[in-house]
């Protein structure tokens, strides 16, 4: 956090538009979650050549303790932790992506079209988005997994999308509805330019934050989804990924002979990537509504007061069609994409039926 | 009045939606489950089971898919939910009426202890923004992304083998029959520590990010300078004018989040073989009990739906202008 919240304010007085839209980036946060998930990337990709063994030889170092040999240790039939873990990213991360881009193009179709268009169109997507909302996605999420026979990681990804793109929509119409009047819309209205050509070159835009915000919080929650689904055994456990070398650890009792280094390094990897990707949230959120950076260096001495917030409120968006946006960046536990905030100003009631 | 009974019809609407969902699935996947389980319980199988699996899959070829579902919906509102695999011949509604109160229980308490615990230490990071309470949002960052299920098997390495101080499974001690005395709460609320606290750890993280979040933008707001500027003291402009707005989203996020919280206890319950449904849903899976499978679906996805008509309700007490408005 190099840069205090003040003189954030006063650089960005004249930003130069395209270093304004990636300028969350360049928090410290945001750098931090991005070199942890940069790491997690390599290691998809080059994964199966650094792995020191293939994680399904068995050998007769059974259930060792990390040596240098095995430096995260050895299973009950003596297979290689390390190279488990280092095999297993690719599956998490190809998933968690996949989820995320296909969960994202949904919410952004559904969320844009019902905000733009608004009538009768709004209020079925609204309705249907609502309704997957309410639907607890994990437990529906098994059922339909353990219904198919072939549980490919395509198929996962696609069912994780299915059920997770509904909250996005949800923020994305809120933004869009408070979009569509503005002058400049209406500006380009009046000009006679096509809807779609309006939507797609005035609204999306100004929406960027917080569909790359959404996209992020999604592939939190499909990378939970996934490592749950093979945890439980549901998704094909024959296909490594992190949450198939816990379903090995939990079904051969690692826990009940201590065997610690079989699924402590998985946990931690998981939450080592949920963390890269919650920092990165940070950034865009902070980004989205300045307010919520937190204050560093000297103004950490100085006891801020109510009203006396150092960021003056003009400071808020540098592009227009930012309207602050409280939103908790983190997913406060797997299987919930939702974080409590809303997408609303504060205090205004959930608009669900009534706008 | 009138927001109430939109509530109402949406939550009509919804239930409709999710047990069609219910009756759809099987119907539209492929593969014969029907087959497969037949062969697998080759000559087990009861002709009564057999009778409610083809019901289940609707393989009875000479009823349409609507007269199918009409029968599904008679059924469902005698309460029938079909027979168990698992524990033949038990009813699923039978089976999940057991399981029911320990989820409810194990579910409730600490699902309202986190929120509280989070939203009060939300409250007052987000009003002491910029103190040392702001080290904790990248701890707590940490330990939201951890996987529930993974705390909990951490829990049970050191608090249940390395150090025996609870116990690693199960909802009491076996030795002891149900009951209402007090051997059987005191062991129930023993075997309980673990789970919940668990649940509570993994649940505040986003408790806290929220509450902070609105805090922080509420707390610059107009209406908060001008009582400060009346020199009310901070206690009271605090809580009063700042954390009473700031909680209206945290409460229709906790609507919303409970069906996620049940998601995720599903796990625990799975990893201490705690006697909800989670842990009868994760058996059914294991087995194939598809009948047990979608009434633990269907049970889950009602009372969901209920306890978000509840805060509803509570929203619309809390905040006058979603009265006015309707």
């Amino acid at each position: 956090m190099a840069v205090t919240s003040t003189d954030v304010v006063v650089t960005d007085t004249a930003p130069a538009a395209s270093r304004a839209r990636f300028r969350f980036l360049r928090g410290g946060k945001t750098r931090t979650g991005l070199l942890i998930l940069a790491f997690f990337v390599i290691l998809a990709v080059a994964g199966p050549w650094l792995a020191p063994y293939d994680p399904d030889a068995m050998s007769d170092q059974l259930l060792q303790p990390p040596s240098a040999d095995h430096w995260f240790g050895t299973t009950q039939t003596g297979q290689d932790v390390l190279s488990q873990i280092l095999v297993g990213t690719r599956g998490v991360l190809l998933v968690g992506f996949l989820a995320g881009i296909l969960a994202t193009a949904l919410s952004v179709l559904i969320g844009v079209s019902a905000g733009f268009l608004g009538g009768a169109a709004d209020e079925i997507l609204s309705m249907l988005s609502n309704i997957f909302l309410v639907i607890p996605g994990l437990p529906l999420i098994i059922i339909i997994a353990s219904f198919v026979e072939d549980t490919g990681d395509m198929l996962i990804a696609a069912v994780i999308a299915l059920t997770s793109w509904a909250w996005g929509a949800r923020v994305l119409r809120a933004q869009t509805l408070s979009l569509r009047r503005r002058d400049y819309v209406e500006a380009a209205r009046a000009t006679g330019e096509s809807t779609w050509r309006i939507i797609l070159f005035e609204v999306m835009p100004n929406l960027t934050a917080v569909i790359a915000s959404g996209f992020v919080g999604t592939v939190i929650f499909a990378v939970l989804s996934e490592i749950t689904l093979a945890f439980i055994g549901v998704a094909d456990i024959s296909h490594w990924n992190w949450g198939t070398v816990l379903f090995w650890a939990q079904s051969n009792q690692a826990l009940a002979q201590g065997a610690w280094w079989w699924f402590v390094p998985a946990g931690l990897c998981i939450a080592l990537l949920g963390t890269a990707l919650s920092l990165i949230n940070f950034g865009i959120d902070e980004f989205v509504n300045p307010r919520l950076r937190t204050a560093t260096g000297a103004s950490r001495k100085v006891r801020m007061r109510v009203g006396f917030t150092p960021v003056a409120r003009t400071a808020a968006p540098a592009e227009p069609g930012f309207t602050p946006v409280a939103r908790a960046g983190a997913t406060p536990s797997p299987g919930e994409p939702v974080p409590p905030g809303t997408p609303e100003s504060p205090g205004t009631p959930s608009k669900e039926h009534s706008a | 009045m009138k927001y109430i009974l939109q509530r109402l019809a949406f939550y009509a609407v919804t239930a409709w939606a999710a047990i069609t969902i219910n009756f759809l699935i099987p119907r539209l996947m492929p593969g014969d489950p029907v087959e497969a389980l037949m062969s697998r319980y080759q000559g087990q199988l009861d002709t009564s089971a057999i009778a409610s699996l083809k019901a289940l899959f609707g393989l009875d070829e000479d009823q349409s898919v609507w007269s199918q579902y009409t029968d599904y919906w008679s059924h469902l509102l005698d309460g029938d939910l079909g027979l168990s695999f698992t524990f033949f011949p038990t009813p699923v509604g039978e089976v999940i009426a057991q399981s029911l109160p320990w989820t409810l229980a194990l579910v409730g308490i600490t699902t309202l202890i986190s929120f509280l615990l989070g939203t009060g230490i939300g409250v007052y990071s987000g009003w002491r923004r910029g103190s040392w309470l702001d080290g904790l949002l990248p701890v707590t960052t940490f330990i939201s992304a951890i996987p529930y299920f993974w705390l909990g098997l951490i829990a049970i390495a050191v608090f249940a083998v390395k150090w025996q101080v609870f116990p690693a499974a199960g909802g009491y001690d076996n030795s002891l029959v149900p009951a209402f005395d007090w051997p059987f709460i005191s062991s129930a609320l023993y075997h309980g520590v673990l789970p919940g606290v668990t649940i509570v750890l993994s649940a505040i993280a986003g408790w806290i990010l929220g509450m902070r979040n609105m805090m922080v933008t509420v707390s610059s707001e107009d209406y908060v300078m001008v009582a400060q500027a009346k020199g009310l003291s901070e206690r009271r402009v605090m809580f009063s004018y700042a954390a009473r707005n700031a909680v209206l989203p945290n409460i229709s996020g906790f609507a919303l989040s409970l069906g996620f919280i049940v998601g995720g206890t599903l796990l625990v319950e799975m990893v201490f073989s705690y006697p909800g449904i989670g842990f009868q849903l994760f058996q059914a899976v294991g087995a194939k009990d598809y009948p047990l499978m979608q009434g633990v679906f269907l049970i889950i996805t009602l009372s969901v739906l209920a306890a978000n008509l509840l805060a509803d309700m509570a929203y619309a007490l809390l905040d006058p202008r979603t009265r006015k408005e309707a």
